[in-house]
């Protein structure tokens, strides 16, 4: 056999193997993407057949102040959940890395979240904080005896709250593996030239995590986009007490699920695309995804 | 030096135990309330043990149809675990051994679905699963779970099968082995790891999913465990412990997996991310 028709045996090979991944993730992940662009100029009631709106729904929503406030709650809830769990997740993960016995044990404790669907966090939480029946009967915790998810100035931290309950466990995860990658030579040169603790973490530590700082911060800002399930359940499906938590994933599903205006929510799907696009390009360029060569070499 | 470095140590550990109250109240709040009779609930301090653990409520539960939703949440994500594996692992085979512009656009388009979040595509997904005539049936679910989790599994499994070196599969190949052998007594049987953590990964995500089986099943025979609790919540309505019950019922599978694969379950949720 000469090495051409060997060569194109195993191109072909190659191409059959790639296949379905392609089909599976073209049909249900490409072709929607466009689908979204494409239903956005449509009018559609979910039921009944599709009919041509051209930039109608483009206008119209454009135009809805509600948009705008659900962008702003989306950008709100992005930046606030950022700050919020970005340091909580450093700080366990500095706890956790170094390894013993007792860490292990709080280690598992703390994961416990993840195991919980986002379903049953947010029926958790909101039995947890009726003001009649939940934790605020409870001595000492009076203050928390009050709607607090009924409470429209209140009821969007509660749900940055919970979702930072939901999640933190996995960038302290992240920041746990990150650390624990640190070699330990560069701390013990640090300590033979007399760095101090606030040095090592300064010039060391942080430095060293750039990359896992780049790529939790990637998955959180990202993720953002996406938190529909626990704020579903947590306001009862409305996005609300009014719309105090209505973000974008919810306006988008109110809009096309409950208001039968498929093309308006697709409106809002699109700019839930480009942002989370958008936002991802930028990451996985300074975090160097694509990079074929294995990156324990030379290391 | 060492007072500074004590104080340290309390400081840490004072807010381990803050953060560790704030994880752990809930949770045994769930199990004590979901262990109380309804009368109870609504007299008893909410922390305090109960004062006649009863199981009715876990009854309760167990005549609503639990069997059923347990059976539909263990076939979605058995299903769509088996079949993500399997194409990925094919894909991310390819994507390490071709190293064609090809290949590199392949990769490249997965990467690029990490980004692509599920609830933004939910509308033409919603469409197509009408049109092709799947809408409330478990496959709806099933096949755009797979097609969600199989970008980042791709990703997992082609950081893993970059580290297997070259010179493993040239040796094969001189031994007349073909691709199929390569991915199969070689590639396959190396990611044996990478394999366990990515099935557990997406097995968890798959499990917990909410929004496809809210947007593309209808009928209660079809529903999966998240949707039950939700089903479950407006049937019980005010009966509290009877719903803290199904919150029990429903995690208690991944409890199971947690106790007996802790490390791949920790591994699979960090895995790819932290490389």
């Amino acid at each position: 056999m000469s090495p051409s028709t060997a060569d194109g045996r195993r191109r072909m090979t190659g191409a059959v193997m790639a296949a379905p991944a392609l089909v599976l993730f073209v049909l249900f992940g490409v072709v929607p993407l466009a689908g979204v662009l494409v239903l956005s100029l449509a009018d559609w009631d979910g039921l009944g057949p599709l009919g041509w709106a051209g930039l109608v729904n483009w206008r119209d929503v454009l135009a809805d102040g509600a948009t705008w406030d659900a962008l702003w709650l989306t950008v709100k809830v992005m930046a606030l959940s950022w700050l919020i769990q970005t340091p909580i997740a450093l700080a366990l993960g500095l706890f956790q890395a170094p390894r013993g016995r007792g860490r292990a044990f709080f280690a598992v404790l703390w994961v416990l979240p993840l195991l919980l669907s986002a379903v049953a966090i947010g029926l958790t939480w909101q039995a947890l904080l009726d003001p009649s029946f939940g934790i605020g009967s409870a001595p000492g915790l009076g203050r928390l005896a009050r709607p607090l998810l009924g409470s429209p100035e209140l009821a969007l931290y509660v749900v940055i709250f919970v979702i930072a309950w939901q999640f933190v466990p996995f960038h302290a995860l992240l920041y746990q593996a990150g650390i624990r990658q640190i070699p330990a030579t560069l701390y013990e040169a640090a300590a033979l030239d007399g760095a101090g603790r606030k040095d090592r973490f300064l010039r060391i530590t942080l430095p060293q995590l750039r990359y896992t700082i780049v790529t939790s911060s990637t998955l959180m800002l990202v993720g953002s986009l996406t938190y529909f399930d626990l704020i579903f359940v947590l306001s009862g499906g409305t996005g609300g007490p009014g719309t105090a938590t209505r973000v974008l994933p919810l306006a988008m599903y109110i809009t096309g699920f409950q208001s039968h205006d498929m093309g308006a929510a697709s409106v809002i799907a699109t700019v839930l695309v480009v942002t989370g696009l958008v936002l991802s390009l930028i990451t996985t360029r300074l975090s160097g995804f694509t990079r074929m060569d294995s990156r324990q070499e030379g290391l | 030096m060492t007072t500074v470095r004590a104080l340290h140590r309390a400081v840490s550990g004072g807010a381990a135990l803050v953060w560790t109250a704030i994880v752990v109240v809930p949770i045994y709040w769930v199990v004590v309330t979901s262990l109380r009779e309804r009368a109870e609930f609504v007299t008893s301090s909410p922390l305090a043990l109960p004062g006649d653990p009863t199981l009715a409520n876990y009854q309760t539960v167990l005549s609503g149809g639990f069997a059923g939703y347990l059976l539909n949440s263990v076939i979605v994500t058995a299903a769509t675990v088996a079949v993500t594996i399997v194409v990925s692992l094919m894909a991310a085979f390819v994507i390490v051994r071709h190293g064609s512009r090809w290949s590199r656009l392949y990769f490249r388009l997965f990467l690029l679905g990490l980004a692509i979040p599920l609830q933004a595509v939910i509308i033409p997904v919603y469409l197509l699963i009408i049109r092709m005539s799947l809408y409330d049936s478990l496959l709806a679910i099933i096949l755009p779970s797979a097609a969600f989790a199989v970008p980042v599994t791709v990703m997992i499994l082609v950081s893993f099968l970059r580290d297997v070196p070259r010179s493993l599969f040239e040796a094969m190949v001189v031994d007349g082995a073909t691709e199929w052998r390569l991915l199969l007594d070689l590639a396959a049987p190396l990611a044996r790891p990478a394999l366990i953590t990515v099935a557990v990964y997406d097995g968890l995500q798959v499990w917990n999913g909410f929004l496809f089986p809210l947007i593309l099943t209808q009928s209660d025979e079809r529903a999966v465990l998240p949707l039950a609790l939700t089903l479950y919540r407006g049937q019980f309505g005010i009966d509290v412990p009877a719903t803290m019950a199904a919150v029990v019922l429903s995690t208690l599978p991944m409890l199971a997996v947690f106790v007996l694969a802790r490390r791949h379950l920790v591994a699979g949720l960090t895995a790819g991310f932290s490389k």
